[in-house]
């Protein structure tokens, strides 16, 4: 019956997803358009380590459609219990952590898809992508994936308001993902903040992809600390999102 | 054939509840409620905003836990068996807990699977729903593009889909006109033994109910069938608005065979022999007197009889399930 629903609830998301006209055009032009604006504005100013910004930003464009479809795929949650359909999944049988599976893995899922879809520009970055290390982002998009939906679900499941979620967002999310050398390189930053890139798990996650992308990069902890450091966040967000999930309280009654 | 242990499964009540008590916060939303329910009976609460239905609902659906009491539902301990209960009830809320993205056919699939149904039985009762609901023609449709009736028809099916042996309805009629109410409660009485618990604050609805049980601030004022409750007020209500009501109330007040108030600036006689004293009433107040009215006593006078106060539906109330279906 879990696995069932899970996957009822799962296949939920990715449709209504598709669905929502306004949603899929926002979510697959969006990053594009970053991109493009920032590469080309910073194409001849800034080349971090020496990479064309064009390349560097492409690794931190596919962190940053993860965390932001993570975002409003959970955002969902809130209005799910506006709208009551939350309730109607409540009473019924299931155990709530299959609520919470279904949720993680079906935001999860929209976001490796919209990444996968952006790594098709990949030639006109400049990066050249063999079979091996296609599969590699995709198992490091994965696993962020998962760690950003399992925050973002953990989040807006104790939230009220989606406006109230928008302003943790900007609070929380953009923060890690501003630090975590998606956007530019931490190494040379501030001593006040040079410290908080190794406490961002996000830090992990776009370094971990920068390595499977670029190969070596320096000023960027090693491959296996970035797998180990964004596995763990993945493992932690996940409990995280399924413990909220299973407990009862009166909020998710009303 | 039905063996004696069938028999007494049978004759016991869907549903026992004893000291029931809700606080939130410091805030006591239930009060020593307790009741019983009969299987294949209709039981309504009613009771207005704050009268404690909702937390009523919400326990007995389990979407919130125990404080203090007990309750059996179908021989289950609420307590402990929370998840063996919902596999053998329904929930319809008040607020629309269908995907208005998604078609009827769709929704029925989703709450199928949370139910563990799959493949030919899902096909096989999503069919039987959608023939017991009527919506065989609209099952292709968004539900977001149905009317707010055949919304909550859907809900019904939904509810349906796992077979329930009782069904909570939560104001579930709220914002449906009376054509769309009556065709609710058609489907729902279509189904075989079936136990309906429902919490309304719409008289004609309450009237639905096999059993009544009225609530005010977390209590229990009165509980029977709806023809006990009013026989209970007795006799016949007359209701006068006019001036000096209160000189009025002096000079019949010992000859009103039942009670004789003044509530909300409206002087309310009850009893056997009010009739008789129109004419009196008339010929020595006539010329202060707004209104006159002579009626049966309704659920309303029931509340009214019980708690000294009138059973007052807020806009909130009426309007609240609109308000949810708008917003969308």
């Amino acid at each position: 019956m879990m696995m069932r629903a899970t996957i009822a609830l799962w296949h939920r998301e990715i449709v209504r997803f598709l669905r929502d006209r306004s949603r899929l055009t926002g979510s697959l032009l969006q990053p594009v358009i970053f991109w493009v604006l920032f590469s080309g504005a910073l194409h001849g100013s800034f080349k971090p380590g020496g990479v064309d910004y064009g390349q560097y930003f492409f690794v931190g464009t596919l962190a940053m459609i993860t965390l932001f479809t993570a975002i409003f795929s959970t955002i969902t949650v809130i209005e799910d219990r506006k709208e009551g359909f939350l309730q109607g999944v409540l009473v019924s049988p299931v155990p709530r952590s299959a609520i919470a599976l279904g949720k993680i893995l079906g935001g999860a899922t929209l976001g490796l898809g919209l990444a996968v879809l952006f790594l098709l520009l990949a030639p006109f970055a400049g990066v050249s992508l063999g079979f091996t290390t296609v599969l590699a982002t995709l198992g490091v998009l994965a696993l962020l994936a998962v760690a950003v939906t399992g925050m973002g679900f953990a989040l807006a499941w104790v939230m009220d308001s989606t406006a109230g979620y928008h302003g943790i967002m900007m609070l929380v999310f953009m923060p890690m993902l501003l630090l975590s050398g998606a956007f530019f390189p931490m190494e040379q930053a501030h001593a006040a903040l040079s410290w908080v890139r190794f406490v961002n798990p996000m830090t992990y996650g776009v370094g971990a992809l920068r390595h499977v992308v670029q190969g070596e990069v320096a000023g960027v902890p090693s491959l296996t600390v970035c797998l180990l450091g964004t596995t763990i966040f993945a493992l932690l967000m996940f409990a995280l999102g399924t413990w909220v999930a299973t407990r009862r309280s009166v909020r998710n009654a009303t | 054939m039905t063996t004696p242990e069938a028999t007494a499964a049978t004759a016991a009540p869907a549903v026992r509840a004893s000291g029931l008590r809700f606080d939130y916060g410091e805030r006591c939303a239930l009060d020593d409620v307790g009741f019983e329910i009969a299987s294949g009976s209709a039981h309504g609460f009613l009771g207005p905003n704050g009268s404690g239905k909702s937390t009523l609902f919400r326990l007995l659906s389990t979407l919130v836990s125990l404080q203090a009491g007990d309750v059996q539902m179908l021989g289950l301990d609420l307590r402990t068996q929370s998840a063996a209960i919902r596999r053998r009830i329904g929930v319809v809320f008040q607020s629309p807990a269908v995907d208005q993205k998604l078609t009827v056919t769709e929704n029925l699939r989703y709450a199928g699977a949370l139910l563990g149904l799959a493949g030919q039985e899902l096909r096989s009762r999503m069919d039987e729903v959608l023939a017991a609901t009527r919506l065989q023609d609209r099952a292709r449709d968004l539900v977001g593009e149905l009317s707010g009736g055949l919304r909550r028809r859907v809900e019904i099916g939904k509810c349906l889909l796992g077979r329930p042996e009782i069904v909570l309805l939560d104001e579930a009629s709220t914002g449906l006109d009376p054509v769309a109410r009556a065709e609710m409660w058609e489907v729902l009485r279509a189904q075989d033994g079936l136990t309906v618990l429902f919490t309304t604050h719409l008289m004609d609805e309450a009237g639905e109910a096999d059993q009544l049980t009225l609530l005010d601030e977390g209590r229990i004022i009165a509980a029977g069938t709806p023809d006990e409750l009013v026989r209970d007020v007795g006799g016949q209500v007359l209701e006068i608005e006019g001036d000096d009501l209160p000189a009025l109330l002096e000079s019949v007040r010992d000859r009103v065979a039942g009670s004789a108030q003044l509530v909300d600036s409206v002087l309310r006689l009850e009893g056997d022999n009010v009739p008789q004293l129109v004419p009196e009433i008339m010929q020595q107040h006539g010329q202060g007197i707004r209104r006159l009215q002579l009626s049966h006593p309704s659920l309303h006078d029931v509340f009214l009889h019980k708690t000294g106060k009138r059973f007052v539906v807020t806009a909130s109330d009426e309007s609240a399930g609109k308000k949810k279906r708008r917003r969308r």
